[in-house]
């Protein structure tokens, strides 16, 4: 990176990194995706090579889009804001520094071990203890850096997006500590320190709570600024914020039941898992009402302002899939979608409409400015992506919808004799069409991500040229 | 009303589950309790005033929580509080309506057990043979095979690798109704031990002399010599003539049918595999899975692929 760009109070060099990766990495990422997708309508495409199969590269596909692109997008918008909404440069460049290399060792890490088969089985989790002890030194050091930096504020309030970011880096380290304690038998094989149900159950009471606080915590301090910056108006409700970031902290730790109903797990602790993804309800659409309301008064820039529509269609695609959690967390409705390609297309709901389209309108907000510029090389560009990704998201979600009821009716239908209607086989064959409109979903996406690519590439190389002055700290 | 309290929990942790959730909830609602108002009046565009601190230049509104929010989220607490008097939640509390999950599922299989035994019994009152050339009957057996036995045997019953065909007329354990039923009910373990101890020229001695009994291409002086080790080694389970013994479940190995050539093998390959490594078939019993009633017409429809072309 030129140093012509180095801002004189701020260390943007970390986050200019950060964000060059998420592009990178999401290309990676959701690669893979479409790739899964495509084996699952042609299964020839595993290749017969254990290395290229189906259940090695699922990991390697969530574990690069979540840690990887995710993970990036949040490193970098997180260090952009708690530098200019604290007008404070970061606790320390150097440990800055490291976080960005040593989170893309896990990721590279992770690319290496996952195809060979190292896994410990548990999802979201995958990676081998000593993977697991970079990743939390990085946390914690991450934690430290973000932390110290709003410590040494120069503002008198924290402002809301640091409250979600910093719940969010607290509660992962947490969730990765305790879910990953094992005991090592090799160099790249541990055992669980928890057993049977018990497992089960901090595995998932981790698992939701990397959705709650990875994907969805983390994500709204990335609404929280980039929403009020782009539509350049004040945030609806300071009240509203202070209730449901509460709330949201508070009840999302309860919901980890609602992946184990009907099972092994006692009655009470399914029913609590259930109770409280109802009452997760309200908080979470507390900051779509948040992020949605900010822009009365400026709808009319959605005409005009692609960026400002990725962040919009986020917030919609937000609110619909935390509608639709908590009703899939009720035992009724679970005992139909579970185990089906309805739990695929909410994962995704919220994976491609919320989170990457959220991380893409920040990234768009944020590129230009961090590369000496005020505005993306091409406009129509981010027009081009901003319908591709929103066309590929639908289409993605309605076949899943699709596939995953047609799948939960096909297994419990049974003929007057009590014999069962169909064989699962006939389920999977009836689920092929499904697969072929999920893949063309699919690949929207990454033709959407390849011109952002170009775009971002573009708008790298005139920022380098130009060598405008960068805008100053307000 | 006597099983309101369970005891799967100790009262320690029963009444930590019950202080944590209830505390909890009524946090929940606190907090939405003592912010439901605002002092500051709207202006002309509905707005209130801002707060009066901005963070890099944004500035924050402090408008009223919106009202079908405010009782959107009364309602989901209502709700679960409901829930949690009705259903077991609140530690070994077992809930006014004494439902579990254990309970509900003996309940729907104890009634599809009333719905559906009249009609397994009354299948089970007519002899295989016969009731396997009863259409309507064999439509049944077939969606009990094709959810049950496919997986392994096939969608078409000709098997695979390691699962015999039963359209065929070559039966490990014998194709008579009395010997396919126990074949359904206990299952079958087949084991062909390993002979890696004669050494890889005997072994490769008795793969041409089991080629030889199929009428394969074969080395006529090496097969020869493989008889001596077959008639001492092999006969006492696959009979000296090599056709097997259905009372063990040994093959019969005269007919060139052969349960482990995998996709790809040469029939040799297969053989010297076997004779180095041995085998293992395993059968699971069905009567367990499926109960005996629904056994008596798998095995009708097994004995009915026979008259089939």
């Amino acid at each position: 990176m030129s140093t012509a760009l180095e801002h004189p109070t701020y260390n943007y060099k970390v986050v200019r990194q950060f964000a060059i990766m998420t592009v990178v990495w999401g290309i990676v990422g959701m690669l893979l995706g479409v790739i899964l997708a495509a084996q699952l309508v042609w299964p020839q495409l595993n290749l017969d090579l254990p290395w290229t199969s189906f259940g090695r590269l699922r990991p390697l596909h969530t574990n690069a889009v979540i840690f990887a692109f995710g993970g990036s997008a949040l490193f970098a918008t997180s260090y952009y804001v708690v530098q200019r909404t604290c007008q404070t440069r970061l606790f320390s460049d150097k440990l800055a520094a490291f976080t960005f290399w040593g989170w893309q060792a896990v990721i590279l890490s992770a690319v290496i071990t996952l195809p060979l088969g190292y896994t410990t089985t548990k999802e979201y989790a995958e990676l081998e203890w000593p993977i697991n002890i970079l990743i939390a030194v990085v946390w914690i050091s991450y934690a430290i850096v973000f932390l110290m930096t709003v410590k040494q504020r120069k503002t008198s309030h924290i402002y809301v997006a640091n409250w979600f970011f910093a719940a969010f880096i607290l509660t992962v380290a947490v969730l990765h500590i305790v879910n990953n304690a094992a005991i090592p038998v090799t160099a790249m094989y541990s055992t669980s320190i928890y057993s049977g149900a018990i497992d089960a159950m901090v595995q998932w009471w981790y698992g939701h709570n990397a959705v709650g606080f990875f994907l969805t915590a983390g994500f709204l301090g990335m609404m929280y600024y980039f929403v009020p910056k782009q539509a350049e108006r004040p945030v609806y409700s300071y009240r509203l914020s202070i209730v449901h970031f509460w709330a949201l902290i508070m009840v999302y730790m309860w919901a980890g039941p609602h992946h184990l109903h009907y099972t092994a797990l006692p009655n009470w602790a399914q029913s609590l898992g259930m109770i409280m993804s109802i009452i997760l309800l309200a908080p979470s659409w507390g900051g779509m009402i948040n992020g949605m309301m900010t822009l009365s008064g400026a709808w009319h820039k959605l005409r005009t302002d692609p960026t400002l529509r990725f962040l919009v269609v986020a917030l919609s695609f937000y609110g619909m899939s935390t509608f639709e959690g908590p009703m899939m967390a009720v035992k009724t409705v679970n005992a139909l979608s579970h185990y089906t390609d309805w739990t695929i297309g909410h994962v995704h709901a919220g994976a491609l409409g919320w989170v990457a389209m959220i991380t893409i309108g920040s990234m768009y907000h944020l590129i230009p400015r961090l590369f000496g510029r005020t505005e993306m090389h091409s406009v129509g560009l981010i027009a081009v992506h901003f319908w591709l990704a929103t066309i590929g998201t639908v289409l993605y979600i309605a076949s899943m919808w699709v596939n995953g009821i047609l799948q939960g009716l096909m297994w419990r239908a049974i003929n007057p004799d009590g014999t069962l209607m169909y064989t699962f086989i006939e389920s999977v064959e009836a689920s092929g069409p499904g697969y072929i409109v999920r893949l063309i979903g699919g690949l929207c996406w990454v033709v959407g991500m390849l011109i952002m690519a170009y775009n971002v590439t573009m708008t790298v190389k005139r920022g380098e040229g130009a060598r405008q002055p960068l805008p100053q700290t307000a | 009303m006597n099983n309101l309290w369970g005891d799967s929990l100790s009262g320690f942790w029963s009444a930590w589950i019950i202080v944590i959730t209830l505390g909890s909830i009524g946090f929940a609602f606190w907090l939405l309790y003592a912010n439901r108002k605002t002092d500051k009046t709207p202006d002309a565009e509905g707005n209130v005033e801002t707060t009066g601190h901005a963070a890099d230049g944004i500035e924050e509104y402090d408008n009223p929580l919106p009202r079908w929010w405010f009782q959107l989220y009364v309602g989901t607490v209502i709700f679960s509080l409901g829930y949690l008097v009705l259903y077991p939640g609140l530690g070994n509390f077992a809930g006014v309506l004494g439902w579990t999950q254990e309970g509900q599922w003996e309940e729907e299989v104890a009634r599809a057990e009333e719905r559906f035994t009249p009609i397994f019994a009354q299948y089970q009152e007519i002899p295989i043979p016969e009731l396997a050339r009863d259409a309507e009957a064999m439509q049944v057996a077939e969606r009990i095979y094709l959810n049950n036995c496919a997986v392994c045997h096939g969608s078409n019953a000709q098997g695979g690798y390691g699962f015999p065909n039963l359209t065929d007329d070559d039966w490990l354990y014998g194709g008579e109704p009395e010997q396919i039923l126990t074949s359904l009910i206990r299952g079958r373990n087949g084991l062909m031990p390993s002979w890696q101890q004669l050494g890889e020229q005997n072994i490769e001695n008795v793969t041409q002399h089991v080629l030889a009994l199929s009428d394969l291409e074969h080395d006529a002086e090496r097969a020869e010599r493989g008889a001596a080790t077959f008639a001492s080694v092999c006969a006492a389970c696959h009979m000296p003539d090599g056709t097997g013994n259905q009372a063990l479940g040994a093959p019969n190995l005269t007919n060139d049918i052969w349960l482990y050539q995998a996709p790809g093998q040469s029939v040799a390959d297969s053989v010297r595999q076997t004779l180095r490594n041995g085998r293992n078939g395993h059968m699971p019993a069905q009567a367990a899975y499926i109960g005996e009633e629904r056994v008596h017409l798998v095995a009708a429809y097994v004995y009915s692929l026979r008259f089939r072309d």
